[in-house]
């Protein structure tokens, strides 16, 4: 037995487009859509705030509309984390969305249970990528959510849901359900586990396993990705998979596709800690088969932690941000006169920084002397600040919208911007602090 | 001669750390590239973006290395100034690295 797992997204704006090829063409069983960012529960959790039925994925309902009817119809089953802050009222919609198409008897599940911004809030838990402890962040805390495993999921999928939907949990984790479900694994089959998990970190980035993210021309020529088909595995009981997309769809799998993507935000590949299992990509090789086919041999996985990774969303300032840019020869020197200008002026006006940088787009912007090159004939003045208070946000602003008539000469296309930032933070909790549940509903007439 | 003769690369990015890869287009290549593309010269390379520690990790059977990177990404993504605050592009920028010609 196999079963065929694709990827309907790899990001929450992803295109729809290459999901329902997959969903008509990918003979697919399940259709796992992973669109939650580090900070996108945050900002939804935000909106919730706002409006109760708000708090999920702007795209859930569009995206719905264009795969449920194919789904529904060859039995294909849907996992997303489109839930985002409020999986509740994303299956609300869901539900909505396949009644207005008539799919009577679909079965949706929201995943609930990772938001445990109330228990954080109330105990001091350190953070591990900054000093101190959730307490400290008191007020500016707007989220706290773990990353669920596959448990949940897994029960949803055993309570017949054709549709699931979770907040945050594990990204592969979304993949990996079905595989539990499906093949009956222990949640101690490590081994297993971790190969599986492989599958679901190959597969969660969409496109960016099969040429999105990688075409360099001349180096690497990728045809057709304006058109780039997402891909799928086809899945064995030992946790062996052959990748592949849909055939005439655009884009490259090969070898070097799926070396990148193994890697894509990995750090010691032989431990990647998930909430299910410590997944050891070490020993992962690949085989071309055929064209657009890959077959993954290798790798393992050890024993879970005894903690769930939690993402805190809290806010932390504004930033202001401003641009002008600067043409000819001497474009790049009257750049840095005017940068050194807007300096001075927020000293003067006692704008107050947390921290600021002054970038020449063209010159230092992005790689900020990884390169020396000449200075080029087009340059683009970029100022951004971030600060405790919007006023002094929007200061950054005035002065470059002010650099136009008082600033150096030929500055043209100035625009600027404030906004307010949430970051995100990182704890681990212990497991018995995360109480996962599963919540049903059916489509009626 | 070019890292980017020899190798490609991608970044990704977690928090405040970037990791990229780099793996060779041939695997004969491997020897050479985990010779020259050193933790110390990927640090020295980034001297201007990169504030903690660099690490490698090496895949030989892929004919890659894996570069974390620490403290490399403005305080990280949600509260980054930079304009790439993923990092995104620092893979095109570490293939820059001048390797010596081979003989």
């Amino acid at each position: 037995m196999r079963i065929r797992v694709g990827a309907g997204a790899g990001f929450g704006g992803d295109r729809i487009e290459p999901a329902v090829e997959l969903a008509r063409h990918g003979g697919l069983d399940y259709l796992v859509f992973e669109c939650l960012a580090e900070r996108t529960i945050a900002l939804a959790q935000a909106a919730r705030l706002r409006d109760p039925n708000a708090g999920f994925d702007p795209l859930l309902v569009e995206r719905m509309e264009a795969v449920l009817p194919h789904c529904h119809a060859r039995g294909i089953k849907i996992i997303t984390n489109m839930g985002a802050a409020n999986p509740t009222a994303a299956a609300r919609a869901v539900l909505a969305t396949a009644k207005s198409l008539g799919l009577y008897g679909l079965k949706v599940a929201a995943v609930l249970g990772d938001d445990i911004l109330d228990t954080v809030r109330h105990t001091a838990i350190p953070l591990i990528d900054q000093p101190g402890t959730t307490r400290d962040l008191g007020a500016a805390m707007v989220s706290a959510n773990a990353y669920l495993g596959v448990e949940p999921i897994v029960a949803a999928l055993r309570g017949g849901a054709d549709v699931v939907i979770t907040g945050r949990c594990g990204d592969p984790a979304l993949f990996v359900a079905p595989m539990v479900h499906a093949f009956g694994w222990a949640l101690t089959d490590w081994a297993r586990l971790g190969k599986a998990t492989i599958i679901g970190h190959l597969l969660e980035c969409g496109g960016q396993l099969t040429g999105g993210y990688f075409a360099d021309p001349g180096y690497k020529d990728v045809p057709n990705l304006a058109r780039l088909g997402f891909p799928w595995a086809d899945v064995a009981e030992d946790g062996s998979a052959l990748l592949g997309k849909v055939d005439g769809s655009g884009g490259e799998l090969s070898l070097r596709t799926c070396k990148e993507q193994l890697l894509y935000e990995v750090h010691d590949p032989a431990a990647y800690i998930q909430p299910d299992v410590v997944a050891d990509f070490s020993t992962v090789g690949f085989i071309q088969t055929a064209p657009d086919r890959v077959q993954v041999t290798g790798g393992g996985g050890t024993p879970r932690t005894d903690t769930l990774k939690v993402t805190i969303g809290h806010r932390c300032g504004f930033i202001g941000e401003g641009q002008i840019s600067y043409a000819g020869t001497g474009a790049a020197d009257r750049a840095r006169l005017a940068l050194a200008i807007i300096e001075e002026r927020l000293r003067i006006v006692g704008a107050q920084m947390i921290e600021f940088r002054g970038d020449l787009i063209g010159v230092n912007a992005c790689l900020r002397g990884a390169t020396s090159a000449p200075d080029p004939l087009d340059v683009r003045l970029r100022v951004v600040g971030r600060t405790a208070t919007l006023r002094d946000a929007q200061r950054i602003g005035r002065e470059i919208e002010a650099t136009w008539i008082n600033g150096p000469a030929g500055g043209g296309g100035a625009t600027w911007s404030t906004r307010e930032v949430i970051a995100a933070a990182a704890a681990l909790v212990p497991r018995d602090m995360v109480n996962p549940s599963v919540q049903f509903e059916t489509v009626t007439p | 001669m070019k890292l980017r003769e020899l190798a490609h690369a991608r970044a990704g990015d977690k928090g405040d750390i970037s990791n990229i890869s780099v793996i060779c287009h041939e695997p004969g290549d491997f020897a050479f590239i985990a010779e020259h593309v050193t933790a110390a010269r990927v640090k020295s390379h980034f001297a201007d973006i990169v504030h903690g520690q660099v690490l490698r990790h090496d895949l030989p059977h892929l004919g890659a290395l894996n570069f974390v990177l620490h403290q490399a990404l403005g305080g990280g993504v949600t509260r980054s100034l930079m304009l790439d605050p993923h990092g995104k592009s620092l893979s095109s920028a570490l293939l820059e690295m001048e390797l010596p010609d081979r003989q």
